[in-house]
C-alpha cells in the first residue's frame, strides 16, 4: 500500500471519506510528510503549496465575496513510525467571503513523530471561516503535535475552530492559539481531547476582543485517564465597549490523571464584560446514578458521559 | 401480591434519624402515592429503594419481587425492573434526547414516549439533554424515559414539581400508561389531584408511615397537618 492509500485508510478510520478528494467541486490539499500528494483549487479559491525544509509551505486565499458551499479538505499526516512534518500555512479570507475547512491530521502508526503547524489566518471584514481539525494518532502515543495559530478577524467577521482528538492516544499536544477580534467580530474556539496512558495535553488559547461589540467564547472539554496530564489556559481580554467574552472549561479525570484549568480574564474597558467557568473532577455523581438507573454499569455510564462531553 | 416491601427501615444522616422503622408495601401493578411535608424523608426513601450512593439502610430490609435489594448496586436494581424519575433530573452535555430515551431499553423508536408527556418528537428527539432545556421540558423527558424503560416499579419523585398546572393531565396520562402496562408506581407528590389518581396512598411523617388507605382519606389527614402519630408536632405546617 502506498503512502497515499495508507493515509486514506487512516482518514477512513478517523471518520473521514476519501471520496471527497475525487469531487471536482471540492478543494483539497493532501500532504504526507513533506510530500505534496494532491491539491485542487477552485474558481475564487487559490491553493498554493510548496516543499520547504522539513515540510511544506501553504498559501490559501479566498477571493472577496466568494462563498464556498463545499468544505475545503486538508489532509496532513505521517504514515511511518518515525518522521517530522512542519506545515507553515497562511490563509486569507477576503472581505465578505466564507468557507469551511476540515483538516484531517493523521499519524496512524506514530511512535516517534513530530507535527508542527504554524498558521496565520486573516479574516476580512464580513468574512466567515469555520475550521474543524480532526486528529487520529493511533495507539502508541508516540506523537508530538504542536499547532500554533495567529488569527486576525476583521470588522464583522466570524471565526470558529473546533479541534477534536478523541480517538487513539494523544501523545504530547501543545496547542497555542492567539485570536484578535475587531469591531462586531465573533470568535468561537472549541477543543475536545481525550487523554490516556502518559499523554500530555497543554492548551493555551487567547482571545483579544479589541473592537467594539466583539464577542468570543473559549470552550474546552477534556477527559483524562490513567496517568495523563492536561493543563488548559484560556485567556480572554475585553478591551472595548460592548465586548463580551466567556471562558468555559470542563475536565473529567479518572485513575491517576491530573487536570488543571487556568482561566485568565482581563477587562480594560468599563463597558466590556468577560466571564469564566471551570469544572474539574470525577464524573458527576448524579449523572452517573441517573444512567445506572437505566441499567448501565458504572463503566458504561462513564463512557456515555465522557463521549457526550467530548461531542 | 406485594412487589416491593420495606421492612422496619432505619436510616440516619450525620447521626440524625431520618427513617425510623418505616414499613411500606407496594403491590404489583399498583399506583401508590406517598404524601408528606418537606423534609420527612420521601426522597430519601426513593434513593434507598433505587440504591443511590450513601443511601443504605442502617437496618431493615428492602425486598423487591422476592429479592433482597440492600446490597445491590443501582444498575443491578434497574435490571430487576426498578427505575426512577428524579425530582431534579440530571443534564448531559452532548447526549441527545433520542439516545437518552433508548439507554438501557429495547425501545428503538422513542417517539411514543415523548408524545405521551406532551412533547412533539420532531422538535425534541435531536435536542441535547442539557441545560438548554427548561426545567419543565427536562422533567417531561425524565417521565418519557420511565415510560420507555417499561419498568416493573417506577419511582416518580415529585413529577409535578416544576411543571405547569396545565400539564397535570400529561402526568395523569403517564400514570395511566404505566398502570395499563402493569407497572407499579411509587408516586411522591404534594398535589391532591395527582395523588387522587393512585390506587392507594400512604403518609410519611417523622420517618415512619403514619397513615395508609385510599388517596382521599390519606390526603384529608395530610391536609389537616395533624397525623395520627405526631398529632401535628412534626406534620404542622410551617
Amino acid at each position: 500500500m502506498n503512502e497515499f492509500d495508507q493515509l486514506m485508510t487512516a482518514m477512513g478510520a478517523a471518520g473521514g471519506d476519501r471520496a471527497v478528494l475525487d469531487d471536482p467541486a471540492t478543494a483539497h490539499l493532501v500532504v504526507v510528510g513533506s510530500r505534496i500528494i494532491s491539491s485542487r483549487a477552485l474558481p475564487g479559491l487559490d491553493v498554493e503549496a510548496a516543499a520547504a525544509e522539513g515540510g511544506v509551505r501553504v498559501k490559501i486565499r479566498l477571493r472577496e465575496g466568494i462563498q464556498l458551499t463545499a468544505p475545503v479538505h486538508t489532509c496532513f499526516g505521517v504514515v511511518h513510525r518515525e518522521g517530522d512534518q512542519r506545515i507553515d500555512i497562511n490563509i486569507v479570507l477576503e472581505p465578505d467571503s466564507s468557507a469551511r475547512f476540515i483538516a484531517h491530521c493523521l499519524f496512524p502508526k506514530a511512535e516517534r513523530v513530530r507535527h508542527i503547524m504554524d498558521a496565520h489566518v486573516e479574516i476580512g471584514a464580513g468574512a466567515s471561516m469555520q475550521y474543524q481539525e480532526r486528529h487520529f494518532h493511533g495507539p502508541h502515543g508516540g506523537v508530538e503535535v504542536i499547532p500554533k495559530a495567529v488569527v486576525r478577524i476583521g470588522k464583522g467577521g466570524r471565526y470558529s475552530s473546533d479541534f477534536t482528538l478523541t480517538d487513539g492516544r494523544v501523545g504530547a499536544l501543545a496547542i497555542d492559539y492567539d485570536v484578535e477580534a475587531a469591531e462586531d467580530a465573533v470568535v468561537e474556539l472549541t477543543a475536545r481531547v481525550f487523554g490516556h496512558g502518559s499523554d500530555d495535553i497543554r492548551i493555551r488559547e487567547r482571545v483579544v476582543l479589541g473592537g467594539e461589540n466583539a464577542r468570543g467564547i473559549i470552550k474546552t472539554r477534556i477527559a483524562v485517564e490513567d496517568d495523563a496530564l492536561a493543563e488548559v489556559t484560556g485567556i480572554t481580554e475585553g478591551n472595548a465597549a460592548g465586548a463580551r467574552g466567556h471562558v468555559d472549561c470542563m475536565e473529567i479525570i479518572r485513575d491517576r490523571a491530573v487536570a488543571k484549568a487556568i482561566p485568565i480574564v482581563s477587562v480594560t474597558h468599563p463597558q466590556a464584560k468577560v466571564t469564566h467557568e471551570a469544572a474539574i473532577g470525577s464524573v458527576d455523581k448524579h449523572q452517573l446514578e441517573t444512567l445506572m438507573a437505566h441499567g448501565l454499569t458504572p463503566e458504561e455510564a462513564v463512557d456515555v458521559i465522557v463521549k457526550g462531553m467530548l461531542g | 401480591m406485594n412487589l416491593l416491601e420495606l421492612h422496619d427501615i432505619f436510616f440516619t444522616v450525620s447521626g440524625r434519624e431520618v427513617l425510623s422503622g418505616l414499613q411500606l408495601a407496594v403491590k404489583a401493578g399498583e399506583v401508590h402515592a406517598l404524601l408528606g411535608t418537606n423534609g420527612t424523608g420521601k426522597s430519601t426513601l426513593a434513593y434507598l429503594i433505587m440504591g443511590c450512593g450513601g443511601y443504605r439502610p442502617v437496618s431493615g430490609g428492602i425486598i423487591f419481587a422476592g429479592t433482597v435489594l440492600n446490597d445491590l448496586k443501582i444498575h443491578e436494581r434497574a435490571r430487576l425492573g426498578i427505575c426512577m424519575a428524579w425530582q431534579e433530573p440530571a443534564r448531559f452535555e452532548g447526549l441527545r434526547v433520542r439516545d437518552y430515551l433508548t439507554l438501557g431499553t429495547a425501545v428503538e423508536e422513542p417517539e411514543l414516549a415523548l408524545s405521551m408527556v406532551g412533547l412533539e418528537p420532531a422538535r425534541y428527539l435531536d435536542r441535547m439533554v442539557d441545560s438548554a432545556l427548561s426545567g419543565g421540558e427536562r422533567k417531561r423527558i425524565e417521565l418519557a424515559s420511565v415510560l420507555a424503560l417499561r419498568p416493573k416499579l417506577a419511582i416518580l419523585d415529585e413529577p409535578d414539581s416544576g411543571i405547569d398546572m396545565l400539564s397535570t393531565n400529561d402526568i395523569l396520562r403517564v400514570l395511566e400508561r404505566l398502570r395499563g402496562e402493569g407497572s407499579a408506581v411509587l408516586l411522591i407528590t404534594h398535589r391532591d389531584e395527582i395523588a387522587a389518581a393512585a390506587d392507594h396512598a400512604s403518609q410519611i411523617c417523622g420517618g415512619k408511615i403514619v397513615c395508609s388507605g385510599s388517596p382521599s382519606s390519606v390526603a384529608a389527614v395530610f391536609k389537616s397537618r395533624k397525623c395520627i402519630s405526631c398529632d401535628g408536632e412534626v406534620c404542622s405546617d410551617e
